[in-house]
This record gives C-alpha cells, sequence and structure tokens, in this order.
C-alpha cells in the first residue's frame, strides 16, 4: 500500500524530469538563442532572480482567480438548483446559457474591459464567464441524477421539498458540483491571463506580456511556469475541499 | 374472483385477533400509455388485513403486485377502488407507513447510524432516546460495531439489514416490503426471514410483502395471496396454519410441500 503511494509520487515526477533533460540537452546540443527557446536552467535562473516580482504579480491573479471562482460557484450552483427543478426556467435559460457559451470568451473581452476598466473587475468578469458553464452543467446534471429510490423514500417519509433538497438531492449531486468545480478552477487561469492579456497594470499575464515584448524570454516562461503551477495549486485546494467535504468516497471525484 | 369477507374471516379470527388493520376495497390500477393504449395493471384487489398480521403477496414478476404495494404505500394513486387504514381513507403516504424497497437504497454519504436515523431527521424526531432506539435496533440485526461505517463498505446483505432497520426506528404500524430479500443470496435470506419474524414478534408490526419465490411466502406469511397474471387480481387466499416463531426444519415438512403445491397450482405452474 505504502509503496504503491510512493510509486505513485515518483513516476509523474520522472516523467518531468525526462522531459527537462530532454528540453535542456536540446538547447544545449543546438545553442538555441534563449530568446527564442530558453533552456529550463534559464528559466529556473529568472524565477529565482526575480522572485519577489513574480510574487507581487501572482497577488492579483490569485485574487482574480479566487474570486471569480467563488462568484461562478455562488451564482452557478443556484441557478443549476432552479434549471434542474423547474422545466419553465430549464427551457427559458438554457438556450441562453449554452448561447453564452458559444459567444468566444476572448472576443467577449475587449467590451467587458469597456464596461469594467482596467481593474480587477474586468478580470473577475471574464473569469466568472469561463468559469460559470461547467458549474451550471455539472451541478444541474448530478441534481437531475439523483438515484429514483431516495426520492421516493423521501416521499414515502413525506419529506417537504426543502428536505428533499437538503437531505437528498444536494448531497447526491455532490461529487457532480465537484467535478464542475475542479474544471471551473482551471478555467479561471485561462479566464484572468485573458483579462489581463487585453488590459491591466499588473497581474502574471501582463508580466508576461511585458516580459515577452522586451524579449525576456526566460522571465516570460518563468510567468508561464508560475500561471500553471497556480493552476495546479488552485485544482489541489478544489480537490483537497471535495475529499473533506466527503468522506464517503474514497478515492475522490477521478 | 374471490370476494373480500372471505380472508377477514380467516386469518383474523382464526389467529383470535379481530380487529382490523387495513381494508383494501376493488383498488385498480390502469396505467393510460400514448395513443389511446392502456395497460390494466391491477384489478379488484379487495382484502382486509389484521393488525399484527403477515401477508405475503406472491405473483410471477412483473403482474402487478409491487404496483399494489406502492398504491397502499402511496406512492401511487389507485384508478379506482379505496384503501382504508384503521378506518380512514388514504390517499398519500402515511406517517404510520415504512417501505422496504428492493435495493437497499441507502445514502452512501451517510454513516450506517445516520441512514437509520433519516426518518426521524425528516420527522424532526432525533432524540438522544431516538438514537438509542436506533442502536438498539441495529444490534438486533447483527451490525453491533458498524454505526460509524459507509454503506459503501458493507455487503449487500448488511446494507438490507440497514434498510430494515431504517424502516422500523420510527415505530411504523405497517411494513410494507417489495421484495426486500430479492438481491440477496439462499443462505442470506433465510437468515432475513427470522430476523423479520423476530422483529415482528417483537413489536407486533403488521406486514405486507411482495415476493415471487413461493417457499418465502409460506414461510414467513399468516396468509400467502397469490396474485394472478396481468391484470393482477388475487387469485387464492391461503392461510399458511403453522405456528410462531417458526423454524426452519419447518420447510422439509410434508405440510410444507403442499402448501407450496397449492401456491403452485394457484400460480398455474403445477397440477
Amino acid at each position: 500500500m505504502i509503496l504503491d503511494r510512493v510509486f505513485r509520487a515518483i513516476y509523474p515526477l520522472i516523467g518531468l524530469a525526462l522531459i527537462l533533460a530532454a528540453w535542456q540537452a536540446y538547447t544545449q546540443f543546438f545553442a538555441v538563442n534563449r530568446i527564442i527557446l530558453p533552456s529550463p536552467m534559464d528559466v529556473l535562473v529568472a524565477s529565482n532572480d526575480n522572485f519577489g516580482l513574480l510574487l507581487r504579480h501572482l497577488w492579483p491573479t490569485l485574487l482574480e482567480c479566487v474570486l471569480g471562482f467563488m462568484l461562478a460557484m455562488a451564482i452557478g450552483v443556484p441557478v443549476a438548483v432552479a434549471v434542474a427543478n423547474s422545466q419553465i426556467l430549464n427551457l427559458t435559460l438554457y438556450p441562453v446559457l449554452i448561447a453564452m457559451q458559444s459567444v468566444p470568451k476572448v472576443a467577449v473581452a475587449p467590451i467587458i474591459l469597456v464596461w469594467f476598466g482596467l481593474g480587477i473587475e474586468s478580470k473577475l468578469a471574464i473569469a466568472f464567464l469561463v468559469a460559470f458553464f461547467p458549474v451550471v452543467v455539472d451541478t444541474a446534471t448530478g441534481l437531475r441524477a439523483t438515484p429514483k429510490g431516495l426520492l421516493e423514500l423521501a416521499q414515502s417519509l413525506r419529506a417537504s421539498p426543502l428536505q428533499v433538497f437538503w437531505k437528498v438531492q444536494f448531497p447526491s449531486a455532490l461529487p457532480f458540483v465537484f467535478a464542475g468545480a475542479k474544471v471551473a478552477v482551471t478555467l479561471t487561469v485561462i479566464g484572468a491571463v485573458i483579462g489581463e492579456f487585453v488590459g491591466s497594470n499588473e497581474g502574471l499575464g501582463n508580466l508576461l506580456l511585458t516580459a515577452n515584448s522586451q524579449l525576456n524570454s526566460p522571465l516570460a516562461w518563468a510567468a508561464l511556469v508560475w500561471l500553471s503551477l497556480l493552476g495546479m495549486g488552485l485544482f489541489g485546494a478544489v480537490a483537497l475541499a471535495e475529499r473533506i467535504a466527503m468522506p464517503w468516497a474514497k478515492n475522490g471525484g477521478h | 374472483m374471490m370476494s373480500k369477507d372471505a380472508l377477514s374471516a380467516t386469518p383474523t379470527e382464526a389467529a383470535g385477533s379481530n380487529t382490523v388493520f387495513a381494508r383494501f376495497d376493488r383498488v385498480g390500477k390502469i396505467f393510460k400509455l400514448p395513443g389511446d393504449r392502456q395497460i390494466d395493471a391491477l384489478e379488484d384487489v379487495s382484502f382486509t388485513l389484521g393488525r399484527g398480521k403477515l401477508v405475503g403477496l406472491l405473483g410471477p414478476s412483473g403482474c402487478g403486485k409491487t404496483t399494489f404495494l406502492r398504491i397502499v404505500a402511496g406512492l401511487e394513486t389507485a384508478t379506482y377502488g379505496t384503501v382504508t387504514i384503521e378506518g380512514k381513507l388514504v390517499n398519500g403516504p402515511h406517517p404510520n407507513f415504512a417501505f422496504v424497497f428492493q435495493q437497499a437504497n441507502l445514502m452512501n454519504w451517510r454513516t450506517v447510524l445516520k441512514n437509520v436515523l433519516f426518518p426521524l431527521e425528516i420527522r424532526g424526531e432525533v432524540t438522544r432516546a431516538s438514537i438509542e432506539r436506533a442502536r438498539d435496533l441495529l444490534n438486533l440485526v447483527g451490525l453491533h460495531g458498524f454505526e460509524d461505517r459507509y454503506p459503501s463498505e458493507l455487503s449487500g446483505g448488511m446494507q438490507q439489514r440497514v434498510a430494515l432497520c431504517r424502516a422500523l426506528v420510527y415505530d411504523a404500524k405497517l411494513l410494507l416490503m417489495d421484495e426486500p430479500f430479492g438481491a440477496l443470496d439462499e443462505l442470506k435470506r433465510m437468515e432475513m426471514h427470522d430476523l423479520l419474524l423476530d422483529i415482528r414478534l417483537r413489536t407486533g408490526v403488521s406486514v405486507m410483502f411482495v415476493t415471487h419465490s413461493i417457499s418465502e411466502a409460506i414461510y414467513l406469511s399468516d396468509t400467502v395471496a397469490v396474485f394472478s397474471k396481468r391484470p393482477a387480481t388475487i387469485a387464492r387466499f391461503i392461510d399458511i396454519d403453522f405456528p410462531y416463531p417458526r423454524e426452519n426444519a419447518m420447510r422439509y415438512e410434508m405440510k410444507f410441500t403442499e402448501y407450496e403445491h397449492e401456491a403452485g397450482r394457484a400460480l398455474g405452474i403445477a397440477r
């Protein structure tokens, strides 16, 4: 059992190390210009030298992601409840939701910037927009997938609609809610970066763009790595919350 | 087919108790299908259930006996006919009933104890005493020490025993069971039979259960109601004249075999 866990942790690291080694060897062997492709070592050095700068730019991006995610959950879950429980709301809202989802978020970003300005609000709006859809779809699917037997049990006990929701439907949908949340939280990073690209004064996306325009590729790559780590960290946080909220599911949702 | 009075005269009086618990009067169900088609699922089911009696509804699979049970439980409405419990007409789930489903139907996010307490939570009756009662029930069915486990950690038989505890935790007067042991293997099923009879003896609960096992119906019941094929109606009532508590040796007695024959004839599968 323990050995199995160790292997589970080690194999991905071995895979990563192999890729990094090949990359390092390639850049050194062919003497690749570091503006075109910096070596992993260059990126590490740039990350280390600019640690304070990167940290300062991480903070606003993290905030945009977390708040955008919370906004998506706070609005998405109730919308899913409405859509799952009312045929009329389902018919009214679902096509609108799908239409909304079909609009390319990158294309909407400049308009949102006009509405909300260069500050955090516009990033929040875009992060929310990309994260909202998976939350609604997965939660609604989960609520509809409540086992019929459990609903009949509640019915035979004359449970009120509110009791049915809180004691049967919602807990039974939790695995779906978390599946949606995990997708959503990684999407917020994309949303935040789109927002920062279109117009901003700070954030890792902003730093990446600036470093790129200055041909400081190692720093741009360092920002990219930090963004990926941010995404993984957020995913891990939601996965951890899932484990805590659903102790009965031994292997989480994946 | 058989008049309702015929039964009320037999099991209740034979057992020396005259109180009628439930009366079913010409209960029927017609399912409407699209395109003017319809299925007559249930036709004119009439009988009375004595207080504390155990009646087995025996019939071929899909014959409509489950529909009847679900009508009694208030999970479905009858197209015609009436169900009267303790003199009152029933339309909808009844607070004094408990339904046991074919599958254990447990909530995988609740521990065993929390699953048993679920009906009390819905009724707002969780007290120190009721938690004690839930623990006692779990002890009774041999699940002591499993209170804080999750259903996914239990075997099918253990899960069904939890479901039984959940049905008994709020002092239901009528236990309705839809092929409750159908998903268990033969040995587990025999264990559950004795457990059910033991619980009935201790609590005095009235029981109606659906089965397609002839021997199960005979082993458990005061009276076996044999259903015909669709549209289901009661083809025959068989009073089982074995004393309680029943023992497994009974299954090998001549009289048991004769009852099996009688039920088989009523089902149209034996001569």
